[in-house]
């Protein structure tokens, strides 16, 4: 049986739809295609460049930011 | 006159910088800092809400990157660990933009700068090829540190974030740019536009401000105000101030040919 697979972004859990992901797939998913944003997994920048390279594992914790208004 | 802010090599034309938070929203935001006629812009790095309209407009919708200079910041942040991995992320989120403004916070009541966590980050950050202008209390020995570990700018406070409190020790201030070689430029505590003329006067490279802009009854008007106060004391600095005395025996009119 096809097992879901959790994850942890900006904080909250998530059940991803598929247990194999890349992060370009979960960009997708989370409809931020096209938008500026940077993504840290577990403690490291992941490059655009790299986003339909890297893997996604259970209990990743990514940081998902934007720039917004700020002094 | 050619007198720009020069900033890690980089020329700037304005001397004003300002912040982009806490306005009513983005057109406002746009229409103040066109009237500041500022070049550099600090943004915050923050999580993406997850789940909102993805067609909902952004920051960067109403200040194109390719109109101005971006100086993402480190706000919120209490550890050198937390401001770090903020900038790497602003880093990565501007295609290797290196220019940033670090700041590392002490204290959730008054956000007055925690110096040890500041030099630490700065460290840290010149380590990793970032071109860092730093927050820091006016502490002149502080400043000169950060100096030293290769900042590109130093910005000690006027008073604290948001306070609105003008210049409260400019005597600190003017030992800070005394001894600086790197641009000194005052960050956080400016309330008005004579604020910002005599942070000028007393030889600042350039000031940095958001709430006295965005928290005005009428912020674009304000940032007019900050821009010509900018520039006029800039100039009353480069001019140099006559020097002052108690009393002088030398009325600016003639002491001859009056009647009687």
């Amino acid at each position: 049986m096809k097992s879901r697979m959790q994850i942890f972004v900006n904080g909250s859990a998530m059940q991803l739809p598929a247990d194999a992901m890349t992060v370009l797939a979960l960009v997708e998913h989370m409809q931020l295609t096209g938008k500026r944003i940077a993504i840290e997994r577990n403690g490291d920048i992941v490059p655009r460049s790299q986003f339909s390279d890297v893997q996604l594992q259970p209990d990743d914790t990514l940081e998902i930011v934007g720039a917004v208004g700020g002094g | 006159m050619n007198d720009a802010l020069v900033i890690a090599g980089k020329s700037y034309q304005s001397r004003l910088l300002v912040g982009t938070g806490k306005y009513k929203d983005f057109q406002q935001t746009r229409a103040a800092i066109d009237a500041s006629g500022a070049d550099i812009v600090t943004v915050a790095i923050r999580r993406t809400n997850i789940g909102q309209n993805a067609d909902e407009p952004s920051l960067l919708d109403y200040l194109p990157p390719s109109e101005f200079t971006y100086l993402p910041n480190t706000a919120g942040c209490y550890s050198a660990e937390d401001a770090v991995r903020t900038l790497r992320l602003a880093r990565e989120l501007l295609d290797d933009h290196r220019l940033v403004k670090l700041e590392v916070l002490g204290d959730p009541n008054t956000l007055y700068p925690n110096v040890t966590e500041t030099l630490a980050a700065a460290k840290t950050l010149v380590k990793e090829g970032f071109e860092v202008m730093v927050y820091t209390s006016d502490d002149p020995i502080i400043a000169k540190q950060l100096e030293e570990i290769g900042c590109v700018a130093v910005m000690p406070l006027a008073s604290l974030i948001g306070s609105g409190m003008g210049i409260l020790n400019p005597w600190n201030l003017q030992i800070i740019i005394e001894s600086a070689k790197i641009p000194v430029l005052v960050d956080a505590g400016v309330g008005c536009a004579s604020d910002a003329a005599i942070a000028m006067e007393l030889g600042c490279a350039g000031v940095l401000m958001n709430t006295a802009i965005a928290a005005a009854r009428d912020p674009v008007m304000m940032a007019g105000a900050m821009k010509k106060a900018i520039e006029a004391g800039r100039e009353s600095f480069l001019a140099g101030r006559m020097a002052r005395k108690l009393y002088s025996a030398s009325p600016s009119s003639p002491t001859t040919g009056m009647i009687g």
